[in-house]
């Protein structure tokens, strides 16, 4: 198995107050792990710091080779934009699109063109059991189809990297579960690395395996890279 | 699981023999542990001797055996208090996972690691559970999901107590 995401010591501070103390993990190529801890205890700060959206105030970050922690913001965004995806709590589809364009709205801004982005995006809708649902708007779908969505927006580029912060939090036991199932399912068929914040035994059960954050470190020493 | 009751309650749906109870005994309830012809027979004869079941002789079902079993009025009254009657909620207050962390502590030992080894075991076999869900049919869904509900309240008790371990140390060793 290759190393596809790491952190290696990790600290961030919001201001004066210390969220990750020297944080490590490292998550093969393909594989699924869920990080959990209490609220609080510096997960979700880890995932930001993994995907590029927080930059270190020490330690690194690594994928495929390269210190993200050190790069300029320009190519964080476009590491993000074009080898990352991200499904959130509550999907944050864009109001003023169709869901067909917020699917593609990946593609659309890493230069794809209109035509090839929609098809695309529409082929996702079947994926995920969500047919005619391509010119609704967000304020027109339920909270599992709005999901569903966000999820087929994480996926459409084809990430290296699919990072998820409570995806299912908003969500019902059912509903999460299916959206669980379906984000496992075409995450293992395209071969993408999962990150998965959750407080969720449930959630986190559907993962390969999980880390504890705990106070802004890791708890997982038999899997850290030296 | 109760045996006469569950058998009972098969029973109420349509009259059966042995064999074709036990074989549908098997399929729902018995999850890797087929219930033996022995208990279903001995079960069977003490709920005719109660007066639950009457056997009537008729032809054979997909098994050897001439027996057939019909629910009477009062096995069937039975069932129906079991399954209106709620399950005694039990507080589980002397699981065995309390009694470890309780002893670690008066023993000094490090109840925190165990809770942690523990919480590991409890994912690990939510992830086979879960597994079973995602590709078995829906009665192997319904009874993992039993299991992932009850494991997932172990793990909730886990954060609380390894949350609550300085003043429950002190609780135990004064």
């Amino acid at each position: 198995m290759t190393i596809a995401i790491e952190a290696r010591n990790v600290v961030f501070s919001f201001g004066q107050t210390p969220a990750l103390r020297g944080a490590s993990i490292a998550v093969d190529s393909g594989e699924i792990v869920a990080i959990m801890g209490a609220s609080g205890s510096g997960k979700s700060t880890l995932l930001h710091c993994l995907a590029g959206i927080l930059v270190p105030d020490s330690g690194e970050v690594l994928f495929d080779g390269a210190r993200v922690d050190s790069m300029t913001e320009a190519r964080r965004s476009s590491l993000r934009r074009d080898r990352f995806g991200f499904v959130f709590q509550f999907g944050q589809l864009v109001p003023e699109l169709t869901t067909a364009e917020n699917v593609a709205l990946p593609l659309l801004l890493n230069g794809t063109r209109r035509a090839e982005a929609l098809r695309k995006a529409h082929g996702w809708f079947e994926r995920l059991g969500l047919e005619g649902l391509e010119h609704r708007r967000s304020g027109e779908l339920s909270g599992g189809q709005a999901q569903r969505v966000a999820l087929a927006r994480g996926l459409v580029t084809g990430p290296e990297v699919l990072f998820a912060d409570e995806p299912t939090g908003a969500l019902d036991s059912l509903t999460g579960e299916q959206v669980m199932d379906l984000l496992v399912t075409a995450a293992r068929a395209q071969g993408t690395t999962v990150i998965l914040v959750t407080h969720e035994p449930r959630v986190a059960a559907y993962a390969d395996r999980e880390v504890i954050v705990r106070d802004g470190r890791v708890n997982a020493p038999d899997r850290i890279a030296s | 699981m109760s045996v006469p009751l569950t058998l009972l309650g098969l029973l109420d749906r349509e009259p059966s023999h042995g064999y074709d109870l036990k074989r549908e005994y098997d399929a729902y309830f018995g999850r890797g542990k087929p219930l033996p012809f022995g208990q279903v027979y001995s079960t069977l004869s003490r709920l005719a001797r109660d007066g639950k079941v009457v056997i009537s002789e008729v032809g054979p079902g997909e098994g050897p055996d001439r027996k057939r079993y019909i629910i009477t009025d009062l096995g069937a009254t039975e069932v129906e208090q079991w399954l209106t009657q709620p399950v005694e909620p039990e507080p589980h207050l002397q699981t065995v996972l309390f009694a470890k962390v309780v002893l670690a502590l008066m023993l000094d030992r490090p109840a925190g690691d165990y809770l942690d080894t523990q919480r590991g075991a409890h994912l690990q076999r939510m992830r086979e559970l879960t597994e079973i869900k995602r590709t078995g049919n829906l009665v192997d869904a319904l009874l993992a999901d039993h299991g992932l509900y009850h494991l997932e309240a172990d793990l909730r008790w886990i954060e609380m107590t390894g949350a609550r371990l300085d003043a429950l140390k002190k609780a135990v060793r004064p």
